[in-house]
């Protein structure tokens, strides 16, 4: 028989728990048992296995590269063109998968929602964190690609953690809305493969922000990836790329209201998803 | 010590009703819609009612639960499907959240209220172990440690490498109750799960969840089986309805749960167990056939196809049979007698029961009785043991007789 600290819990009709940060940091091992699940179950009954998830970023660098670099002749500011593409790739990717994920993560886990009681947060952070996964191992091709190229990146990289930072709480906030949203609305289904696609063409991953005429600058500026995305290139590449920034603080200011808002509506909706679900 | 507080507890859910507008045409519905959106663009803001818009009804799941539950008791709780015990069970859990009352919880609550929560089925047995584990809330070095002890309880070492969806249902089925098994929260909540498995899994089931309740810790359980939970339980509550009807000591509990759920007296009067000459007898033979003879009355005979019955021991079905398998005749009139006639069926116990259901021609039941008649069963010099499988190699025959009154 346990000895525990016998700790009254209350549980009534619109009280809100600050056990909630409590009980998050008790199932904290569920944030590394789903990420896991959903990074195994990927590769289960392949031949290849893990080797996806190397091959796949390194394939799509190699076809940017061919298309863009040596047919389309884009322009490389100096730099090596796979890590052009990479630099602005890589955190695209991570941005428009856990968003991806995220917004559909609480919907996916429905049979957990209605059967076990754990803090719902760790559903879409989990999600979040497997695009993570996905992440640094693209970024491991990165460092590859630099070595290969004998390109050394300049004392900016360090900054880079600040970015990556940045780019998690943006995809986190934004998948908090919308993953509370699909619970009751499911044509949130529809609209986020939308708003990746559309996103994709107002992002400086095809192109970059330079070629934007200074007066849409400010506006163009809202787009939080904007900011994440010249982030990394300033920190990856080094040289003559510059960041533009009051638009580089307008993006930060935007995703922390959207990351703080994100879970404050996320809280107050987390009650009922087990009867809407 | 008060471990669960439970206070004017009520949860309630919306119900909608499709409105039904019978339109035949397309242009109807159309012409409907239009004006509708027609509405709706002259005045934006204000409600239209339309046709269309379904109605919403208020339907409280539990309304007004209070009671309070001390460390160490193992509390049934008994009651029809639909009474609001999944729903409790829920709100304990906090899976939901009350919209009245108030529940105060002294301990870590561990429930399961399906076996296999979390299970993937490209995982392999192992992997499922700690998935499931850690979604029930154990720690990684908790699975860990009780790695072995839980594959020994479920019995399935061999297979603990291939993926799940590769398991027997029998198989998923042990795996999944031996993880939840091994939790040891202070209070355990368990809704119906222990139907599942063949008896003898049943059994360690059974009595694995008594270590539970012997190791001081508090039960919550929910079950139709009325063998198990006087087994497991010292307490019972009976739900109706959303409401607690009565909680007292479980052998209290059972037979009020009976008395409450037992057949209305006509039809009780209308069921009659002939020895094998015919005779009306009241206790069940141990040393001839016998029969069935079910009279039908007015109100079922135009609805109904078929007349099912199933003979029960100790909660274990011995025999089942229906009218519509064993013979043509799914017409039924007033006066006609639907008799079952069974072969020697010697039972080790001391009573025996039937259940009663009049099927529609949809295959659904019009009415379902359950335990209709008791009986008690002659002493039979030969002990056989009834085992927990349905036993279909007893020849049942059945027969339509029409009265000529």
């Amino acid at each position: 028989m346990s000895n525990s600290s016998q700790k009254k819990l209350i549980i009534e009709a619109g009280r809100t728990e600050g056990q909630y940060w409590k009980d998050i940091w008790s199932y904290r091992g569920l944030f590394y048992f789903l990420a896991w699940r959903d990074i195994l179950v990927r590769y289960k009954q392949t031949v290849i296995g893990i080797a996806w998830a190397v091959l796949r970023p390194f394939l799509t660098m190699i076809v940017f590269t061919i298309i863009f670099g040596k047919l389309a002749k884009f322009p490389s500011e100096g730099v090596p063109y796979p890590i052009l593409v990479f630099a602005a790739m890589l955190p695209w990717q991570f941005f428009s998968n856990s968003l991806s994920e995220s917004s559909g993560s609480l919907v996916g886990n429905a049979n957990l929602i209605s059967k076990v009681y754990f803090p719902r947060l760790i559903i879409p952070t989990s999600s979040v964190i497997t695009s993570f996964v996905d992440f640094l191992i693209s970024g491991v091709i990165l460092v590859a690609l630099m070595v290969w190229y004998q390109f050394v990146p300049g004392w900016r990289l360090i900054t880079l953690p600040l970015f990556i930072a940045v780019a998690f709480a943006a995809s986190m906030g934004a998948g908090l809305w919308l993953t509370a949203l699909n619970v009751k609305y499911r044509d949130f289904r529809y609209i986020v493969p939308f708003i990746v696609q559309f996103g994709l063409y107002i992002s400086p991953v095809g192109f970059s922000s330079t070629v934007v005429p200074e007066k849409w600058r400010l506006l163009y500026s809202i787009n939080p990836m904007v900011g994440v995305i010249d982030g990394f290139r300033w920190a990856i590449l080094g040289g003559d790329v510059r960041i533009f920034w009051p638009g580089f603080l307008i993006s930060l200011a935007l995703v922390g209201i959207i990351f703080f808002t994100g879970i404050w509506y996320f809280r107050k909706t987390e009650k009922t998803f087990a009867d809407v679900i | 010590m008060v471990v669960i507080k439970v206070e004017n507890l009520g949860k309630k859910y919306i119900i909608s009703h499709q409105q039904r507008e019978r339109y035949t045409a397309l242009r109807d519905v159309m012409a409907k819609g239009a004006t509708r959106f027609g509405k709706k663009l002259l005045s934006p803001f204000t409600f239209h009612h339309s046709p269309f818009t379904d109605s919403k009804e208020d339907f409280w799941a539990l309304k007004d639960v209070s009671f309070e539950i001390k460390q160490g008791e193992r509390v049934g709780i008994i009651g029809r499907n639909g009474a609001g015990k999944t729903t409790l069970l829920k709100l304990l859990s906090r899976i939901t959240e009350p919209t009245t009352g108030r529940i105060t919880l002294k301990g870590r609550v561990a429930s399961l209220l399906e076996v296999g929560t979390g299970f993937h089925p490209e995982l392999t047995g192992r992997e499922n172990i700690f998935l499931n584990g850690a979604i029930l809330g154990m720690s990684k070095t908790e699975i860990k440690k009780k790695f072995d002890e839980i594959v020994d309880f479920a019995e399935i070492e061999k297979f603990l490498d291939t993926p799940v969806k590769r398991y027997s249902s029998g198989m998923y089925v042990r795996l999944a109750f031996a993880v939840a098994a091994h939790l040891e929260p202070e209070i355990l909540v368990v809704d119906e799960v222990l139907a599942v498995g063949d008896a003898q899994f049943q059994k360690k089931c059974l009595g694995k969840m008594e270590d539970v309740g012997k190791g001081g810790r508090t039960v919550l359980f929910v079950s139709h089986n009325m063998a198990s939970l006087r087994t497991l339980c010292n307490i019972g509550i009976i739900l109706d309805k959303g409401n607690i009807i009565q909680l007292s000591e479980i052998e209290d509990a059972i037979s009020k749960y009976t008395d409450i759920t037992r057949v209305r007296d006509e039809v009780f009067n209308a069921i009659f167990l002939l020895n094998s000459q015919g005779e009306q007898i009241d206790y069940w033979p141990s040393n001839e056939p016998c029969s069935i003879e079910i009279k039908l009355s007015d109100i079922l005979v135009n609805n109904i196809k078929a007349v099912d019955i199933s003979l029960w021991a100790n909660d274990v079905m011995i025999s089942s049979a229906s009218s519509d398998r064993l013979q043509e005749k799914t017409k039924f009139s007033k006066s006609d007698f639907v008799i079952f006639s069974f072969p020697i069926i010697p039972l080790a116990t001391k009573t025996m029961y039937i259940d009663v259901g009049f099927r529609s021609f949809d295959n659904s039941y019009l009415n379902l009785y359950q335990r209709a008649k008791t009986y008690n069963v002659e002493l039979n010099v030969n002990q056989f043991y009834v085992d927990s499988r349905l036993i279909t190699q007893f020849p049942v025959k059945c027969e339509i007789k029409t009265d000529a009154i």
